[in-house]
């Protein structure tokens, strides 16, 4: 719950369990004949005259226990996409599969057995059956499959009770708020135990701060039981909180898929870019994102002169030092070196101060000020088994948090945690002032 | 310059009507005798029992779904029906309404359902209910005569076709006009067509259903009077009366009874429509789901949506 990016957290293995190819909807009499000339290329305003193309030539694969978060403005047919993803719209060409079952083109009965089985949705008002319990509600799904009633009323209580609903089972949809409402609606999905979860707009009807707390439940629920998830929304900084990748769509068409980053960092086009702008950077932007090769990191076994000369020769006051496999061993300061050389000492490992500040690669950028401030030395970014990966001095850290400040309209100054000591500042300061004079 | 054109729009369904006598007796005849004896039944048991019997069971009704109010009411409005001596009449006329009414939501309930979920059907039906509803209600009875004779069946039959309209109508707005999403919901969880008309579509139009379901009835009180023109008893037959011989008296007698009625059948419904809170049946109802669903031993005091008032735990029993 406390990280604040899905990237990474979920098991993501490779295989893919929705496959789209080539999804076409056009709306109007003449829908077929439009898609033809979609596919040979016709724009979608050439074709205004036969039909409306919601959705044209879409092709994305959803791979087992990922988070893909389809992303576009109101109109841009986000919401005709996710409808045929589970056959409530009918595609007028292309196709679906989900595990390997067909969605497109198959009878009604089919159709509801795949339904039934392999995928479920979320709504963006939870359209919960309003003369129904909480529990039934939940146990719907089930009660659809056929699963006799005490099993499913244990199953969904099981289910309430992850969702933090416990003690509600009994009360109608009309008699919780908004936020409990969906729960109950993310409920219903879970509990229908599909493994594929169509999420509409699923927290667009909420305010803010429930919004931001569902993200997080929602990222903690994926994590523990890797559904994998279709999340449709207008809502870029939510987009790039859970979305492990995302398609960014327009006019119908996808004009981007990728991770967070790709998308924020390299964006296709002037679109996305603008839509990019407003993106709080600092949530999405890791730390394997903006460190910088180790170069000053000397290996142990390079003694106290051949550090103290690599900080001469780079003009810095300090040095990471590793040991064995490249393993962080922790930090030096030209000060100490240089009386340790006065005194005549060989050994640099026993100079080391084992408290150097590290990350692992996707910590995010809204995390690393404190460390930097606090430490006074450079970052460094380990992977698994310590071993260095990079490092983020502070000088480029600020740079690209004021990167951030220039490009965003709403970068807040809250992202920086407030529990910094003005006292602690004003030394490390002190500290550098007094090595740099040396 | 148009005399010599004369559109024989009445010859035919003269030559229509005639050729329905005589090829489709033994239907007509098959449901003359249906309706007959299920009017005979009613009339029955309307009529036998001593009136205070049936005062005190129809105040029972109401007081069921309303409340002793209405069950007051219906006991003083019953009172002056026995009084002006019109009681009998009135039965029958209760009798007359109950068989028409129930006929008519046989045909309208499931017309209105085929029409909310087919355009075609949709389409089609709606011009035939303008038909129905604003040919002059004077003018069923006549076939209605020819088919039947004279009687009660004529009656029926033509009080169906006049009040029948309202009730394809709201059916077909009620279950229109359940959130799509809802009715999305079902299909995504893989539920069939006729799943989620029983389990979605019609508990959510309900109360529309319902509206619809008093119309008919009121529409069908109504009729019933101006059908004793053809020999079906009840109130109507005085009124008719009072008509020929300007007799005032005994026309505001009966005029007077069927507002009873009315007023009766009317409140009743529409309290079958939204149980409401305090009605004794809701509460009784409130009761046994307190009884099945036990208190939350532990309730977040931040996740409370609203209070918990008792008004609160009747409403969501009587829904």
């Amino acid at each position: 719950m406390s990280e604040p990016s899905a990237n990474g957290d979920a098991p993501i293995v490779d295989d893919i369990v929705v496959r789209v190819e080539h999804l076409t909807k056009v709306f109007g009499r003449r829908a077929r004949e439009a898609a033809d000339r979609l596919a040979q290329g016709a724009s979608r305003d050439e074709v205004a005259k036969l039909g409306t193309a919601a959705v044209i030539d879409a092709s994305f694969e959803v791979k087992r226990g990922e988070i893909f978060v389809v992303m576009g403005l109101s109109g841009s047919g986000k919401s005709t996409l996710i409808r045929m993803l589970n056959g409530l719209l009918d595609a007028t060409a292309g196709s679906v599969d989900i595990q390997g079952e067909p969605v497109t083109g198959i009878d009604p009965k089919r159709l509801r057995a795949v339904r039934r089985s392999q995928v479920s949705m979320v709504f963006q008002h939870f359209a919960l059956l309003p003369h129904r319990t909480v529990l039934d509600n939940v146990a719907y799904g089930l009660e659809i499959q056929g699963v006799e009633r005490s099993k499913r009323l244990e199953l969904a209580r099981a289910v309430i009770e992850r969702v933090g609903l416990s003690g509600w089972e009994h009360r109608l949809p009309s008699e919780l708020s908004g936020g409990m409402q969906q729960r109950v609606g993310i409920a219903r999905a879970l509990c229908a135990d599909t493994p594929v979860l169509l999420m509409d707009e699923a927290f667009s009807a909420l305010d803010p701060l429930i919004r931001r707390e569902m993200q997080e439940q929602l990222v903690e629920l994926q994590a523990e039981l890797g559904k994998t998830i279709v999340f449709i929304t207008h809502d870029l900084n939510e987009a790039m909180f859970l979305g492990d990748r995302i398609a960014v769509m327009r006019d119908g068409r996808i004009v981007q898929i990728g991770t967070p980053e790709d998308i924020l960092t390299d964006p296709a086009n002037d679109y996305v870019a603008q839509f990019v702008q407003d993106v709080d950077r600092t949530r999405v932007l890791t730390a394997a994102s903006v460190m910088e090769p180790p170069a000053a990191a000397v290996p142990v076994t390079m003694g106290p002169r051949g550090a103290l000369k690599t900080m001469r020769d780079m003009q810095i006051s300090g040095l990471l030092v590793t040991g064995p496999g490249r393993t962080v061993l922790g930090a030096v300061k030209d000060r100490d070196v240089l009386r340790a050389i006065q005194k005549g000492e060989h050994d640099l490992g026993t100079l080391v101060d084992a408290s150097v500040p590290t990350v692992s690669p996707d910590t995010s950028l809204a995390d690393l000020p404190e460390l930097a401030i606090t430490s006074g030395m450079p970052i460094a970014v380990v992977g698994e088994d310590d071993r260095l990966l990079g490092i983020v001095p502070r000088v480029l850290l600020l740079a690209a948090l004021g990167n951030v400040s220039t490009d965003t309209s709403e970068f807040t100054i809250v992202d920086i945690p407030p529990a910094m000591d003005p006292q602690l500042v004003t030394q490390t300061l002190d500290d550098t002032e007094v090595s740099d004079v040396r | 310059m148009f005399d010599d054109l004369r559109l024989p729009l009445g010859d035919w369904v003269e030559a229509g009507v005639d050729w329905i006598t005589a090829n489709l007796a033994i239907l007509f005849d098959f449901v003359k005798s249906v309706i007959t004896g299920i009017y005979d039944a009613i009339e029955y048991v309307l009529i036998e029992p001593p009136e205070l019997v049936l005062i005190l069971v129809l105040a029972a009704i109401a007081f069921l779904v309303r409340g002793w109010k209405m069950a007051l009411g219906t006991v003083i409005g019953l009172f002056v029906i026995v009084l002006v001596n019109q009681w009998d009449n009135a039965m029958a006329t209760l009798a007359l309404t109950i068989v028409a009414a129930f006929f008519a939501l046989l045909i309208a309930i499931p017309l209105g359902i085929w029409a909310a979920r087919n355009d075609t059907v949709s389409t089609i039906v709606r011009p035939v209910l303008d038909f129905l509803q604003t040919m002059p209600a004077f003018v069923y009875l006549i076939p209605a005569i020819i088919l039947f004779n004279v009687g009660v069946v004529p009656g029926i039959i033509a009080t169906i076709a006049f009040a029948m309209a309202p009730g394809v109508r709201l059916t077909e707005l009620g279950i229109r006009g359940v959130n799509r999403e809802i009715v999305e919901a079902g299909s995504a969880f893989g539920a069939s067509p006729g799943r989620i008309l029983r389990q979605i579509q019609l508990p959510l139009a309900l109360p529309t259903i319902m509206t619809g379901v008093n119309q008919i009835i009121m529409l069908s009180l109504s009729m019933v009077v101006i059908a004793a023109m053809v020999g079906a008893g009840g109130l109507g037959q005085p009124i008719v009366q009072s008509l020929q011989r300007i007799d005032i008296g005994l026309g505001s007698e009966a005029g007077l009874s069927v507002v009873i009625l009315a007023i009766f059948l009317d409140r009743v419904t529409n309290a079958l429509g939204s149980l409401q809170d305090h009605s004794p049946v809701a509460k009784l109802r409130a009761r046994r789901a307190a009884a099945d669903a036990p208190r939350p031993a532990v309730v977040e005091p931040d996740m409370v949506a609203s209070p918990t008032a008792e008004t609160e735990a009747a409403a969501a029993g009587g829904r």
